[in-house]
């Protein structure tokens, strides 16, 4: 039987712009979804302002990488966590997401599914490892 | 137990650098292995042998090609090394570029991958 997939957790805390954590932290998501690994990605605290709809990064001279989370399901990334504390706390809703793919069958766009501490404290429990930016 | 180390700051600026480092020699000292080490982000600029720091200063460049001579792995992300202008020509010996697929090796290898910095 084949041995049972590592469990790899990213955590995004930090706001998406000011500083290239949170890009670079989305190349490195793009690249182990590639490898033989169960990925999941968490934004919390000010991370979940990455996931805005309509950010504009033009005035700013650097290039935006919104548009890249729309197709997180395209690499097989689907395991998308949102903190409903973090999220609310900012004001925003789950209509302000971004959509981070469609489902084949329905066709109906994926959104990062909004969980509470407590299911996040739960599935980090169960990672063996985490990556944090 | 097997340890991976990801840095993502540059040396002298903080302090991520030089605690890694030291968290290496403790952890080996206790009989610890290390899967490897992997700079990312401005983490890169920590192996370039063009630093040259007062001589009273430790010289983080030579104490990171010091243990790759002990034989731990050291790899310097590649894209975020042609990023920051860190190519193979100015990095100290015992230290390699490479993709992030090293990174995710150690992530899935090591029992505990350990994260320096903000």
């Amino acid at each position: 039987m084949a041995e049972e997939l590592r469990k790899i957790m990213f955590t995004v805390r930090k706001p998406p712009h000011g500083t290239i954590y949170v890009y670079e932290g989305l190349e490195v998501k793009l690249i182990m979804a590639a490898y033989d690994a169960d990925i999941s990605v968490v934004f919390m605290d000010d991370g979940v302002y990455a996931l805005q709809q309509g950010q504009k990064t033009g005035d700013l001279g650097v290039k935006g990488f919104e548009a890249t989370y729309g197709v997180l399901v395209d690499y097989e990334i689907s395991k998308v966590f949102v903190d409903r504390k973090s999220m609310e706390d900012r004001g925003m809703t789950v209509d302000d997401l971004v959509v981070i793919g469609e489902d084949e069958d329905t066709e109906e766009d994926i959104k990062p599914s909004v969980v509470d501490a407590e299911e996040i404290s739960q599935m980090m429990s169960e990672q063996h490892n985490i990556l944090c930016f | 137990m097997k340890l991976a180390v990801l840095i993502y700051e540059g040396p002298y600026n903080h302090e991520a650098s030089d605690s890694a480092y030291n968290f290496i020699q403790a952890a080996r000292k206790k009989g610890h292995e290390i899967e490897g080490i992997f700079f990312y982000h401005d983490g890169v600029y920590n192996v370039t042998k063009l630093m040259e720091p007062p001589q009273d200063d430790r010289h983080i460049a030579k104490r990171w090609s010091e243990l790759g001579g002990e034989g731990i792995d050291i790899v310097v992300c590649i894209a975020a090394a042609k990023r920051r202008g860190i190519v193979d020509d100015v990095l100290v010996p015992n230290v390699r570029i490479s993709g992030l697929g090293q990174l995710t090796m150690m992530a899935i290898k090591a029992e505990k991958l350990v994260v320096f910095g903000d």
